[in-house]
This record gives C-alpha cells, sequence and structure tokens, in this order.
C-alpha cells in the first residue's frame, strides 16, 4: 500500500501544480483548495512553504469522529471517503490534528486520498508515493501504535 | 468562471461600498491587456489628472488565468503619475491566481478614503479598513500585518505600497506578495492618491472544470513541454541573471550611466557570481512550475558581538543593471544591499537605479552637490546609495521631489538632459542599438517587453527602419494577447497562437480562438487609442544624447536610422490608434452590444 509524502518540503518553490494537478484530476476542479494536498506558506513568503496533506494515521481520528461511517479506515494509513454517506457536519475536519482536511463552504470535506497523482507535478521533487514501512505497516499488522 | 462576459468588482472608497458589475465584450476584448483597457475606457476621465479621486486602479486576469502553467500575471492599468497618461504594468506572485478564485476578472478601484486603509476581497467577503497606524511603513512590516489581519496563508496575494507611494512619487511600485513587483510607471503612487495602503485577496473560491478529455490532454502537453524540455531552462537555471555576461559580450550592457557599454567588472556581478555566492533558494509565482523567482541573501552585522540578522532578496537581470552596473557597485551584496532598500521603500528598483547614475554624474560635473543629494554620491557608493534610496522615496527636498517625477524633470531644473538614460521613462538593461532605443522610447509601456526590439537589434545588421518597425508592430500585438490570456511573457516560446488558440478552445472559448489575430489587433490599437487620448505625442518624445554616443559590437549608433525609425514608429502608433478610434473605442463598442447591466 503506497501513501503520499512530503518529505523534501524545503525544496518547494510555492508554484501550487501538486494542489492544482489534484484539483484537477482527482475533484476535476480548478481550486488549490479542493485538494488533498494544499500549500501554505509558513509566516511570509520568506519563511518557505509547508504542505497540508494527509499524514495518513493509523488509526485515523477523522475516521473516528465521522458519526456516519463515510470516513472509514484505509489500508496502510489514511482514509477512504464515501461522500454518498457525508451529511457535511464537519467532524472529520475537527478532529483531523493536521488541518489535513478541507472543507469547501457547503461542507464537503476533500482529503488526500494517497493515488500520488500530484507527483509527477512536482518541479522540484518535493513529494514521494511510497511503500509504506514502520509504524502504519505494524498497525496494520496489529501491532497499534499513531502516526 | 469560464464565461461569455466579464465579472469585475468595482470598489468605491469614497463609501467603502463593492458592486458586482458584468460588462459584455470577452470576445472583442478576451481580459488582462484587453479588458484593463476596456476598463480604463469605461473608469476614467482622459481630461481629469491622475491623481483625481475618480480615476481607476485596474487590476485584470484573462481567460487562461489558473486553466494552464505560467496564466500566471495581472495586468494592472491606471493613469500614470509619470507622464498623466494611459499605463499599464504587469506583476505576479500570486495576484492572478487569487483573483481567479475570487471568481474575479478584473477588480476596479475608484475613489479615495478618509483615512489611509487597505481593501480586503475574497469569493464570500469584502471590506475597506481603516489602517492609519501603518503610515510610513515600510512593505514587510506593512506585510507582518497584513498576514495577521488576514488569514490564508499561501492562498492569499497582498499586494502593498511603501513610503515612496505614500509620498505619490512616479517611481513608486506596488510590491506584490514581498518578491513581484508592479514596478513602473508609478501605480504605488495611485494607490497612495487613494490613501490605499494595501490590498488582500484572499483566493478561496473553487469551480468545476470543462468536461471532457481535450482540457487535461492539453495541459499535459503544454506541462511536460514547460518542465521536460530545455524550453525554460534560462529562467529556471541562472535566471534572466544570466543575460549579464551574454549583453557584457555584446556590448550592450549599460554602466556607470550608460557612459560605457562593457566593462570587466560585469564578471563580479553576473549571474553565475550571484548563484555562486548569494542565491539560497528560487521561488514560483503560483501557477508556475519554472520558479524563475532568484532569492539572494544579504547578512547584516547589526550589534557587536557576532549579532547578525539577514535578509532575502530577489534579484533579476533588471535589478543587477540598474543598481549594479549603473551605479559601479559591483559586490553583489553590495547591490542586493540597494535592491532590499529600494523595495522596502517601495521604489521601482530600475527607475530609481537608473535615476540615481544620472544624480551621480551630475554630481560628477558639479550640475548638483551635498546641498541637493543630501548624501554624496560616487559610483560605487553603496552605502550613500542606499540612503539616497530613502531620500528619493520620500522627496526629502526638491531635487529628490523632481528627480522621482523623472530624471528628466530633474535635468531639465538642474542641467544634464543630455546625459539623462530615459526611454519614455529610465532605461531597461539593454543597450543593443537603435531599434531598441526607439521600441523602449516610444513603446505603450516603455518596457523592454512590449516588444523584441532588442532581440531584432542582435539578430539584423541591415537598416531598414520601415522592416524594423513592422517587427515591432507584429511583434507587440502578439504580445497583446499574451498579455491578454494573462500568460507570463517568458513562456513566449511555448504560447503560440495556435496553442493559445487550442487552450481557449479546451476550455469553451471557442469564439476568442477562431479570432486571435483580430483581438490581438483590437487591443493593440484600443490601447494605443487610450495612450494618445490622454495626451501622448509620439513625435515628441526625445531620446537624450547619451544614447547616440553609445557603440556596440556593432559599431557606433546611427542617429540618421535612430532618426527613422522614431518617425516611422509614431507614424504606426498614429494609425493604429486612428484604427481604434473609428472603431468607436471600447466602451462605446461594448455598450453597443446592449446587455451591459
Amino acid at each position: 500500500m503506497k501513501i503520499l509524502t512530503a518529505p523534501r518540503m524545503e525544496r518547494c518553490i510555492g508554484c501550487h501544480s501538486c494542489s492544482l494537478a489534484c484539483a484537477r484530476q482527482v475533484n476535476k476542479n480548478l481550486s488549490w483548495n479542493t485538494a488533498g494536498i494544499r500549500i501554505a506558506s509558513s509566516g511570509g513568503l520568506s519563511t518557505g512553504f509547508e504542505a497540508r496533506t494527509c499524514l495518513a494515521c493509523y488509526p485515523a481520528p477523522c475516521a473516528a469522529a465521522c458519526p456516519t461511517g463515510a470516513y472509514s479506515q484505509r489500508k496502510g494509513g489514511g482514509v477512504v471517503v464515501r461522500k454518498k454517506l457525508c451529511i457535511r457536519c464537519g467532524e472529520c475536519a475537527r478532529a483531523c490534528p493536521v488541518d489535513a482536511v478541507y472543507l469547501a463552504p457547503d461542507g464537503e470535506p476533500f482529503v488526500c486520498i494517497h493515488c500520488g497523482r500530484c507527483v509527477p507535478f512536482c518541479p522540484h521533487d518535493c513529494l514521494e508515493h511510497k511503500e509504506i514501512g514502520g509504524e502504519a505497516a505494524a498497525a496494520e499488522a496489529g501491532g497499534g501504535g499513531e502516526s | 468562471m469560464i464565461r461569455d462576459h466579464f465579472r469585475v468588482m468595482r470598489v468605491d472608497l469614497n463609501t467603502g461600498r463593492g458592486e458586482i458589475q458584468t460588462l459584455e465584450g470577452r470576445d472583442l476584448y478576451a481580459g488582462g491587456s484587453g479588458l484593463a483597457a476596456l476598463l480604463f475606457s469605461k473608469f476614467a476621465r482622459p481630461d481629469k489628472p491622475w491623481d483625481d479621486p475618480g480615476q481607476p486602479l485596474i487590476f485584470a486576469i484573462g481567460p487562461l488565468t489558473g486553466l494552464f502553467p505560467l496564466m500566471s500575471k495581472t495586468v494592472c492599468a491606471f493613469k500614470s503619475p509619470y507622464h498623466d497618461q494611459f499605463a499599464e504594468s504587469h506583476g505576479g506572485g500570486r495576484s492572478a491566481l487569487a483573483l481567479r478564485f475570487v471568481d474575479l476578472d478584473a477588480l476596479v478601484i475608484t475613489g479615495k478614503a478618509r483615512t489611509l486603509s487597505c481593501l480586503s476581497i475574497g469569493s464570500r467577503h469584502m471590506e475597506v479598513k481603516d489602517v492609519h497606524f501603518m503610515r510610513g511603513f515600510d512593505i514587510h512590516a506593512t506585510g507582518k500585518l497584513f498576514r495577521r489581519m488576514f488569514p490564508g496563508a499561501g492562498h492569499r496575494s497582498i499586494l502593498r505600497i511603501g513610503p515612496a507611494g505614500e509620498a505619490l512619487s512616479a517611481m513608486a511600485g506596488i510590491i506584490v506578495d514581498t518578491y513581484r513587483h508592479f514596478g513602473r510607471l508609478g501605480a504605488g503612487a495611485v494607490m497612495g492618491a487613494k490613501n490605499l495602503k494595501g490590498i488582500a485577496i484572499q483566493g478561496d473560491g473553487s469551480f468545476p472544470l470543462p468536461e471532457g478529455k481535450d482540457y487535461p490532454k492539453l495541459f499535459q502537453d503544454v506541462y511536460s513541454l514547460l518542465t521536460g524540455t530545455e524550453m525554460m531552462h534560462k529562467y529556471h537555471n541562472l535566471g534572466t541573471a544570466e543575460n549579464v555576461i551574454v549583453m557584457n559580450e555584446l556590448k550592450a550592457l549599460p554602466f556607470r550611466n550608460l557612459q560605457r557599454t562593457s566593462d570587466p567588472s560585469a564578471v563580479e556581478i553576473s549571474g553565475e557570481k550571484f548563484a555562486e555566492k548569494t542565491l539560497l533558494r528560487n521561488a514560483a509565482c503560483a501557477g508556475c512550475p519554472v520558479g524563475c523567482i532568484h532569492l539572494g541573501f544579504v547578512r547584516e552585522k547589526f550589534m557587536e558581538p557576532n549579532q547578525y540578522l539577514y535578509r532575502q532578496v530577489s534579484y533579476d537581470h533588471e535589478p543587477i543593471f540598474a543598481v549594479g552596473c549603473m551605479l559601479a557597485v559591483t559586490d553583489p551584496f553590495a547591490a542586493l544591499d540597494i535592491m532590499e532598500e529600494a523595495d522596502k521603500v517601495g521604489l521601482d528598483v530600475m527607475s530609481a537605479g537608473v535615476a540615481l547614475a544620472w544624480a551621480t554624474e551630475a554630481s560628477e560635473k558639479g550640475l548638483v552637490s551635498k546641498a541637493e543629494t543630501i548624501v554624496p554620491l560616487r559610483f560605487g557608493d553603496a552605502a550613500a546609495y542606499q540612503q539616497a534610496m530613502w531620500h528619493l522615496a520620500r522627496g526629502e527636498n526638491e531635487f529628490y521631489r523632481l528627480l522621482a517625477s523623472g530624471t528628466l524633470r530633474a535635468a531639465e531644473r538642474f542641467g544634464g538632459k543630455d546625459f539623462a538614460c530615459v526611454l519614455g521613462q529610465e532605461m531597461a538593461g539593454y543597450a543593443t542599438g537603435e531599434v531598441f532605443f526607439v521600441s523602449q522610447a516610444l513603446g505603450l509601456r516603455h518596457s523592454h517587453l512590449d516588444s523584441g526590439g532588442y532581440s531584432f537589434d542582435q539578430k539584423h545588421t541591415d537598416k531598414d527602419a520601415v522592416k524594423a518597425v513592422e517587427f515591432l508592430i507584429t511583434d507587440e500585438a502578439s504580445r497583446c494577447f499574451l498579455t491578454a490570456m494573462v500568460s507570463c511573457l517568458f513562456a513566449r516560446g511555448i504560447y503560440s497562437e495556435a496553442r493559445l488558440a487550442d487552450c481557449l478552445k479546451a476550455v469553451g472559448y471557442t469564439r476568442l480562438a477562431e479570432n486571435v489575430l483580430t483581438v490581438s489587433r483590437r487591443i493593440q490599437s484600443e490601447r494605443w487609442r487610450l495612450r494618445l487620448e490622454t495626451g501622448y505625442e509620439p513625435e515628441r518624445v526625445v531620446i537624450p544624447r547619451r544614447f547616440s554616443e553609445v557603440v556596440t559590437w556593432k559599431g557606433p549608433i546611427d542617429g540618421q536610422y535612430l532618426s527613422a525609425l522614431k518617425t516611422e514608429y509614431s507614424r504606426r502608433i498614429r494609425s493604429l490608434a486612428i484604427e481604434a478610434a473609428q472603431a468607436g473605442g471600447a466602451d462605446a463598442k461594448t455598450r453597443k452590444m446592449g446587455k451591459e447591466e
């Protein structure tokens, strides 16, 4: 199972190509918000950029918080979201410790599905779609742990 | 978002209220430069001065903004304090995408706020706020406070002015997201005259994309060309600073107020040297994977023992030319220090550097003294130039107030017109020859980017004024369409007219796609109509004697050729303006469509 990671964000130039690629390819939107990865400057452009994206928690607090079963645990970390079951309550976004769930004005949640389709659009190789190991794998194998 | 009309927000600072207007004209004027011209013809008063509160400050994006890579620029149009005529300036940063995600094709600001104020807009909010406490703040302090006042890191664009804009300097720029600028022709003073310290644009909207496979496939093709080939290598690698050595070797790099066109010390401030010694990292405008913004660092020992602070400064060929070559400051860190001061006070670094180069030569010749310059100006004295930037920004005395209104104005009062390096406005960093001199001196924006005159000089040795001007006119028309989209002009090799037509078609602008040449020409001529309507007389443009004394790799400048080019270009400009006037002008033309709300 692969997950999206952003291990080299110190290389980021703030072009937003990853967010735009996610919104374009996954959600069929022109947006830098309705995307599984969002880029923010960390206190002005002079201090560089950070990626707001799902860290593939296992177990995922957003899935635990979802009252209608729209969110469920994804194997390998992160979540699978079934929008048809979503009542736009926003509990997922509130439960996420790293602000990785974007709520559209109508309450529709957007979160990374770990498909890796944003990765080729990063001109500086900041992102990686990689096989998971470590805690998440251990957790999946029944070892628990948090990420 | 994709629509057959324009959606424009007009903000009246007299009342603090905004209004959404729907305008016809998409298929006639496209967006960007075309839309800015349409809005100028609708809102501006040609007979009133630039600082009349009713004059508009316009920011316009294009039909492809955000939809394709490098469609990442914003066109700013206004009546310029530099010449009191129609003017355009282009800037990037996040401004274009932020406007796109506010769902606006343009923002028009009229009126004057009662106190120093700021404007904040988003797709679901708009407010004008008092910020009187920011008076005199430099652009960094202003940016920091804005970031605290208006959350939304990463998706927000902050446009602001420094002390130069507040002092209504004709060399004041609008700084965008710290490292980009609407630099030339005094847009910063227009904000100052409106008591507008800054604009925060929160790009918080999202839109469905066109159905089908055409758009994603074309996007991928364009993206691959931009990132998978060598086409954009220059901009990503050394950036425009690569030009320093190229121009120096051509004997086309203005040095010491254009007393020379090459100098051995150019290697010390080359793009290579800046990269080796000062480059911290690259950055990008939103929507551009190229990342041409080069950030150098300077550090300053502000206290003993060993207490340092550091700053990041964006550099390009033009600032290096203006405060490096022109001022004979050949240490990269010292040049960055001067650029940083110009930025902080909100001056356009190109205009300011060239103006100070003239002031230095005027000092050498005894035309001005310390009584005027306050700090003695000597070529190479970087510390003095740092101080002079503040005097120039604030208009500290009559000399600096005149200089800030244009080098030729100061020269008229103090003497030294012959060596004022002014081509319509303070020159750009190319002394390639007659065609470039005339193209900048007469060009609409007085920018080296109006048309490729510098390139024509390098490729042609014959002296056929008709042929050269035909090139300028044709090249300008094609650039008009690019700046209507609004593309970064660095991508002009990729966005041919045919590819732009494909892009437009892929997202549903079929009529525009079928009329690229007609629309380019319409925008080009309408811009000239507006320029002439506001008082421009191309025949009266003076090209100072210094430009005739230049020797390039081709040899001395040919005065007769220069004069023939000027006459021919003036004639063609007038005929373009007449063409637009006969068509009725943009506002009248779109009103006739009868659907305006």
